[in-house]
């Protein structure tokens, strides 16, 4: 283990998304975003639907985008529960704008059936993704 | 004429074979998709494990928490039961003991509560559609369990709860032990029971909490009720494959001992064909012999 490093793990129920060791990385909390380094105090922190940051031993930078859960940080590992999480480079940009636009869609016609608050969340899930797959979202 | 009944004993045996065939390729791929169940639920253990153990930590420091989904009722009118079954037959007594497990659950209550069933599973679903109905279903879920399921389904059921239209509910599945055995458990889901943990002094940690401890466990709280909803058609898909191979396993014993039977009636029925036409030729030289004289 290089001395700057901690251990990175994202953990969903499917699968072990992710174990490395990181430099840094950047998590999405409710109350905003926090960074974590090597010898981090013991942390539990919920995270929301958003875009997690690490940085690898080479300093390279990579997003995973996670749809809330929480982190906990103790002994030099980080271990992130989310529901669902991707790793940026594995997302298909087109089926996320098209599911961003299904939800803007929806919240922009003003009807009952609709459950208001999941289109917001798919909104969140969706925007979140394209932001870890690089794109430019306002 | 001698031809005849052996031939009927041997169709019948090809018939068996084939069905034999059958049996043994459905063993066979219930045996591939058991492995496979088993790896599912193998590789969703990191996650509830943690899950399980910050949700304990988090209920011994935050431990005067209220939720709805913790609370317990004065008033109980209807209880809800999660009955986890499979999709398609052919796999034993599978289904027949987990629905043995929910109708002797509701007679034993003794409450004499309404009850409500939420039916994981075409099985489920149409036992009970003949017994009053079901409250919602989830069916044709297909082999591979998905978590996204399973919070639809934790969704269902807290939304129901949290409305008052459910004031207990209760999970029955199919535990896995091994292909051999599973059990059909059930077990209370809701009011919400906090795992505990035993915490020594040595593994005492201060961890720091954002934004709270009591926010963190309620957002977990119905996170948990889909990770245990997980967990329990995790089990039930392997117990499922389970029972499909061990049926399908007799089936083709079964088969077997059956094409064994046919042989020997089979041959019985030949030999006898065979001397009966010896006597017949010996009777007719005979015949010929004392004509001829």
């Amino acid at each position: 283990m290089a001395d700057n490093t901690f251990m990175l793990e994202i953990v969903t129920p499917e699968e072990i998304l992710y174990k490395e060791e990181v430099q840094f990385m950047v998590a999405p909390a409710t109350e905003g975003e926090f960074g974590v380094l090597r010898n981090h105090a013991p942390l539990v922190a919920a995270l929301k639907i958003g875009v997690l940051r690490y940085k690898d031993p080479v300093g390279d930078e990579y997003r995973i985008a996670i749809s809330g859960g929480f982190v906990e940080v103790v002994d030099n590992v980080a271990r992130v529960l989310a529901e669902t999480a991707e790793h940026g480079q594995n997302i298909d940009i087109l089926r996320a704008k098209a599911s961003k636009e299904r939800a803007e869609r929806r919240l922009s016609q003003r009807d009952d059936n609709i459950n208001y608050s999941r289109a917001k969340m798919s909104l969140q899930r969706s925007l979140a993704r394209l932001k870890a797959a690089g794109e430019k979202v306002d | 004429m001698a031809g005849a009944g052996v031939r009927e004993y041997k169709r019948r045996i090809r018939s068996v074979k084939n069905t034999q065939q059958i049996t043994k390729a459905m063993k066979m791929v219930a045996a591939a998709k058991l492995r496979r169940a088993q790896a599912r639920a193998e590789s969703s253990r990191p996650y509830t494990e943690t899950l399980t153990g910050t949700l304990a930590r988090l209920a011994g420091v935050a431990y005067d928490v209220t939720h709805p989904l913790l609370e317990k009722r004065e008033d109980i009118l209807k209880i809800g039961y999660i009955v986890i079954t499979s999709d398609r037959g052919l796999c034993g007594a599978y289904n027949t003991n987990i629905l043995r497990l929910v109708t002797t659950a509701i007679a034993e209550d003794g409450r004499d509560l309404e009850s409500g069933i939420i039916a994981v599973g075409r099985k489920g679903r149409d036992f009970f559609r003949k017994r009053g109905g079901v409250d919602a279903e989830f069916v044709n879920l297909g082999d591979k369990v998905n978590y996204a399921d399973a919070k639809e389904i934790a969704d269902y059921v807290i939304n129901a709860y949290e409305n008052e239209e459910l004031d207990e509910v209760y999970l029955i599945y199919a535990k896995f032990i091994n292909a051999l055995r599973q059990v059909p458990t059930i077990t209370k889901i809701l009011p919400l029971e906090t795992p505990t943990e035993e915490e020594t002094e040595e593994h005492y940690v201060d961890y720091l909490y954002e934004p709270s401890a009591e926010e963190i466990l309620l957002t977990l709280l119905p996170k948990y009720v889909a990770s245990v909803i997980y967990h329990a058609m995790l089990e039930g898909k392997a117990s499922e494959h389970g029972a499909t191979m061990t049926a399908m396993g007799n089936a083709t014993q079964n088969a077997g001992e059956i094409i064994d039977n046919l042989t020997l009636v089979m041959n019985k029925v030949r030999q006898a064909a065979i001397t009966d036409e010896i006597l017949d030729i010996v009777g007719g030289a005979e015949a010929l012999n004392k004509g001829g004289k």
